[in-house]
């Protein structure tokens, strides 16, 4: 004889340990089973687009690390990018370099924080995320070499970095890449192979790569699902165009794909990273004040420019009236847009399984909400 | 291979419980006895002889010694470094400053003035209760007046108490983080050891020659 069940609606979150952040879903479950998800957010909203709008461009970029606060360097670039083009400066070569190291270490950073913390939805309590928080603490050192900050960085500036790296950064770096390394592989071992994860995360939240690129779903996510998209390999910015480097792709889009792509793509991160120490030369940082004052001040016009961000494409829109401040500013913030799809994800799945979707999204609040 | 996952994973674990912690004790670190007679300067048989109370205690677990926590030297810390002979209270500062919390007044040039007395700093007040350490307006400071400070541990129960002036930034040790400041890093200043007391020591430039000057505002124009 069946159980008669009622569908019972829960509210998980705000305050919710396993949200990442302050993020509340209201669930109704039958039974176990997930009937109906509606994400609800809006709890972190600091007005960043707003801010912006009566700063200079130099001193958004303050704000910018506030808003994906685990890729603070990662929004800098997106952001300085989107400045260089708006008012047509030249970066200088030794500062690109600087910044796209920094850059990709933060997409490690990044990906260890969301591994480690999907692992830990998985009920792998603490173990596997002191691993990556390990190595987010050596690469978070270097930071503070580099830039004297460990998360809100603001290392860049339009035209390069404020800064060139002191003599220490480059013996941590060479030491800290190797230390990656063999936390990755620490980390295959202990749980790619594991029975456990496998049962949790295999064919779980599975989601077919038409919706995926209908709902304009960028980043792992995407990669996970076979489609073979990187803004760093199709639509080159800074000197990637120099780098030779793989797109790792899986094809199941499951939440075990999406861990394994992230996996992989620190692999390929530090194979970035090398190539960038070897190519890069002695030179400034960051063009002389003549070239580029402290008060920028671009002609009318708008540009976006997007960047493979650690959690999908990461895109900042300004417009400018002619003013120290832009008219403007937009972001396309990659987590939220990554958050579109949780419902379709959820639906139909077991409640165990909600929070372990939610870790393998990767979503950030403080991005979601700006 | 299916049921070989578990032990390989168990396995790893077991390394790394082997490896020597990474975790970092703050603000005070347990020590045994050794480490307690390390810390008062003497060897271990001194001081049981000498302090056989606190020995007691360090053999018992109980002793801590305070940690020196591990800080790159550009660190943007709080207490701002102020070198009040070196502003020329230009608010350059203040107009970077994102949050605008650093409020200058200066007695404005008077028709009679006497040289050195034209601009004078009469309060340099920042609200560090509401600053996010960004360092804009170090970078800002044409002079190398400003500086960030390195340290980390400015905790009060009031936030009025978090507004710095300038008598107490005149009056607070000048360990000068070398954010923005090659010239310390040149120097090889390492401002948890050593403090600039001379406000020459903290500029960027010489001063530049008479001939410099009118190369630069004479002859090139
Ligand atoms: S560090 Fe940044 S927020 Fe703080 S006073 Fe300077 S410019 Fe303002
Ligand atoms: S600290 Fe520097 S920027 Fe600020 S008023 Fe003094 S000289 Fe000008």
């Amino acid at each position: 004889m069946a159980i008669r069940t009622q569908p019972v609606t829960v509210n998980l979150g705000p305050q919710h340990p396993s949200t990442h952040g302050v993020f509340r879903m209201r669930v109704m479950f039958d039974g176990e089973e997930i009937v109906d998800v509606e994400p609800i957010f809006g709890y972190l909203h600091r007005g960043s687009e707003k801010l912006a709008e009566e700063r200079t461009y130099t001193q958004i970029v303050t704000l910018t690390d506030r808003m994906d606060y685990v890729s603070s360097m990662l929004n800098n670039q997106a952001y300085i990018l989107a400045v260089e083009k708006l008012a047509g400066i030249e970066p200088v070569p030794r500062g690109v370099w600087l910044r796209m190291i920094a850059s990709e270490l933060q997409r490690v950073a990044s990906h260890l924080v969301a591994t480690g913390f999907l692992l830990q939805d998985l009920g792998a309590l603490g173990t596997p995320l002191i691993y990556a928080m390990r190595e987010r603490e050596n690469i978070l050192d270097m930071f503070e070499m580099l830039c004297g900050a460990r998360i809100t960085n603001s290392y860049l500036r339009p035209g390069g970095v404020f800064m060139d790296a002191p003599d220490e950064f480059w013996p941590a770096l060479d030491r800290g890449l190797d230390d990656i390394i063999q936390t990755i592989d620490e980390l295959e071992e202990y749980l790619s192979g594991n029975e456990l994860v496998f049962s949790r995360t295999k064919g779980t939240a599975v989601i077919t790569p038409e919706q995926l690129i209908n709902a304009s779903i960028t980043g792992p996510m995407l990669r996970a699902s076979g489609v073979d998209w990187d803004l760093r390999h199709r639509a080159p910015y800074d000197y990637y165009d120099r780098i030779t480097f793989e797109r790792k792709l899986h094809t199941a889009s499951d939440n075990y794909a999406r861990y394994w792509v992230r996996v992989q793509e620190v692999r390929e991160s530090v194979k970035i990273i090398r190539q960038c120490v070897e190519q890069i030369e002695p030179g400034p940082v960051r063009p002389s004040f003549d070239d580029v004052p402290r008060l920028i001040r671009p002609p009318a016009g708008d540009a976006y420019v997007a960047i493979e961000g650690s959690k999908g494409e990461l895109g900042f829109y300004l417009v400018s009236d002619g003013g120290i401040a832009p008219y403007r500013m937009h972001v396309r913030a990659s987590s939220l847009i990554n958050l579109t799809l949780l419902r379709d994800m959820l639906i139909g799945g077991q409640f165990g399984d909600l929070f372990v979707t939610f870790g393998s999204v990767d979503l950030n609040m403080g991005e979601v909400d700006r | 291979m299916i049921g070989l996952g578990l032990p390989r994973g168990f396995l790893v674990t077991l390394k790394n419980f082997m490896r020597p912690a990474v975790t970092e004790q703050y603000p005070d670190r347990h020590v045994g006895l050794i480490g307690a007679a390390r810390d008062a300067g003497m060897n271990p048989f001194q001081f049981l002889v000498k302090k056989p109370g606190d020995s007691l205690k360090a053999i018992a677990g109980l002793a801590t010694v305070p940690v020196a926590v591990k800080q790159s030297s550009r660190f943007r810390g709080n207490e701002f470094t102020f070198f009040e002979d070196r502003c020329t209270a230009c608010a350059s500062c203040a107009k970077y400053c994102p949050l605008g919390i650093i409020e200058i007044v200066s007695i404005p040039g008077k028709i009679d003035a006497q040289e050195g007395e034209s601009y004078k700093l009469e309060v340099f007040d920042i609200d560090i209760g509401r600053c996010m350490f960004c360092g804009l307006c170090v970078e800002a400071c044409p002079y190398d007046a400003l500086h960030m400070g390195t340290s980390f541990e400015r905790s009060k129960y009031v936030r009025d108490e978090l507004i710095i002036t300038k008598e107490e930034l005149n009056a607070a040790p000048k360990r000068p983080s070398s954010f923005y400041r090659p010239q310390f890093e040149e120097n090889a200043f390492d401002p948890f050891k050593e403090t600039i007391d001379d406000y020459h020591d903290a500029g960027r430039h010489e001063r530049p020659s008479d001939e410099d000057l009118k190369k630069k505002w004479v002859d090139e124009r």
